[in-house]
């Protein structure tokens, strides 16, 4: 093979730019933008806490929802009953959004800037006039 | 060598008879879960419309207005579009087969309420691909729109005209959005629901509660001394369409 010390070098020289971002990143120890939502629950007597713990509402939402779905349309089962034994009408517009009432900055900040665009569940679910 | 050939031929004659043997047993057991859904202990919502007390008010129009409203049914303006979901029909539309010249002009010339018939054998539900429609084991008709994808096979397996398609977006002709329940979504097929949301919370669906006549009895017709059984026993009732064995639950008192 001819040239083969100038073809490595060629290929070092654009791994090294296509992946700066990423170097760039680790090396500044924080991304040029993360999306900030703004985690705002309404003060509801009675509801203080989210239906399941925050740390799985952050990972495994899209989980519950799923699930919500299917229970409430197929099995007609419209009750949730949470880990702490409370009771909760498995509702998208009636039961998370009454808490978290601002869909532009709970939902939308994260969704958008993960291209996560795909769920259409405001198609038809009905969200919350946004006024805080 | 561990099997010779006169072992092999017994163990295979063994293992077809077991076969046999489990699959006479397991067919028994699954005929006796299919005689379920009949037996009184399950619900089972029909409804019974009285055509006498609704015939006193031609102009009358209050169960469709709020169970239009509360379901967010879009108005498109244009009986081509039209969603329905509780309607006025003429007697010889909904009645076809029980048409003649000779009927009570009151009968025959006064509109009758048509819904969904959360008929027992739903042809909708024989046709939809996805199962996006089905039989509850209550015997509603029920739809879920997350799966439906339009292909309106239930339109056409209907024959009552119960289902509706969205053909746009609905929700710019909706008049007032209740924030309660979910609007459709364009290319949907959508219809009576027996407001199952309703009876998850204890009340008659909206039509029957608003009737200013009472003219909808509503109720559970497995239960020997029902509301809806004990109307059924005394009066004389008619079905829409039932030669063609959808076995329809709304009952019309003539």
């Amino acid at each position: 093979m001819y040239d083969i010390a100038k073809i490595i070098l060629g290929i070092i020289i654009f791994l090294a730019i296509a992946t700066s971002p990423f170097w760039f990143n680790q090396a500044t120890g924080q991304a040029e933008y993360m999306p900030d939502p703004v985690i705002y629950s309404k003060n509801i007597p009675g509801q203080e806490a989210c239906v399941m713990p925050v740390d799985f509402m952050r990972s495994s939402h899209m989980d519950l929802l799923n699930e919500w779905r299917q229970t409430v349309v197929r099995e007609g089962n419209r009750i949730f009953i949470s880990p702490d034994g409370k009771e909760y009408r498995m509702s998208l517009t009636n039961t998370c959004m009454t808490c978290h009432p601002n869909k532009s900055e709970f939902c939308d900040k994260c969704h958008n800037f993960m291209a996560v665009t795909e769920p259409d569940c405001w198609n038809c679910h009905v969200q919350p006039k946004e006024a805080l | 060598m561990g099997i010779d050939r006169r072992k092999f031929l017994t163990l295979a004659g063994l293992t077809t008879f077991a076969a046999l043997g489990k699959k006479v047993m397991g067919s028994s057991i699954e005929g006796q879960a299919d005689s379920l859904p009949g037996s009184p202990t399950v619900k089972r919502w029909a409804m019974a419309i009285d055509m006498q007390k609704c015939r006193q008010h031609e102009g009358c129009r209050e169960c469709t207005i709020v169970c239009h409203k509360i379901h967010n049914v879009p108005d498109f303006g244009n009986p081509k579009d039209e969603i329905k979901w509780i309607w006025k029909e003429d007697f010889e539309a909904a009645f076809p087969t029980q048409d003649h010249a000779y009927l009570p002009t009151e009968l025959k010339e006064k509109p009758v309420i048509v819904l969904c018939n959360h008929c027992d054998n739903p042809p909708c539900v024989r046709v939809c691909p996805t199962k996006s429609t089905w039989k509850r084991e209550d015997g509603i008709v029920m739809m879920d729109m997350h799966r439906c994808i339009g292909c309106r096979y239930c339109i056409a397996g209907c024959p009552y005209g119960s289902r509706s398609f969205n053909w746009r977006d609905p929700r710019p002709f909706i008049k007032e959005i209740n924030p309660e329940y979910p609007t459709r979504s364009k290319g949907v097929v959508e219809k009576c629901t027996f407001c199952v949301d309703r009876l998850a919370l204890g009340q008659p669906p909206a039509c029957v509660e608003i009737c200013p006549e009472k003219a909808l009895i509503f109720g559970d017709i497995n239960t020997p001394d029902s509301e809806i059984r004990e109307i059924l026993k005394t009066r004389h009732s008619i079905r829409r369409k039932p030669s063609l064995g959808t076995n329809p639950q709304v009952y019309y008192l003539v």
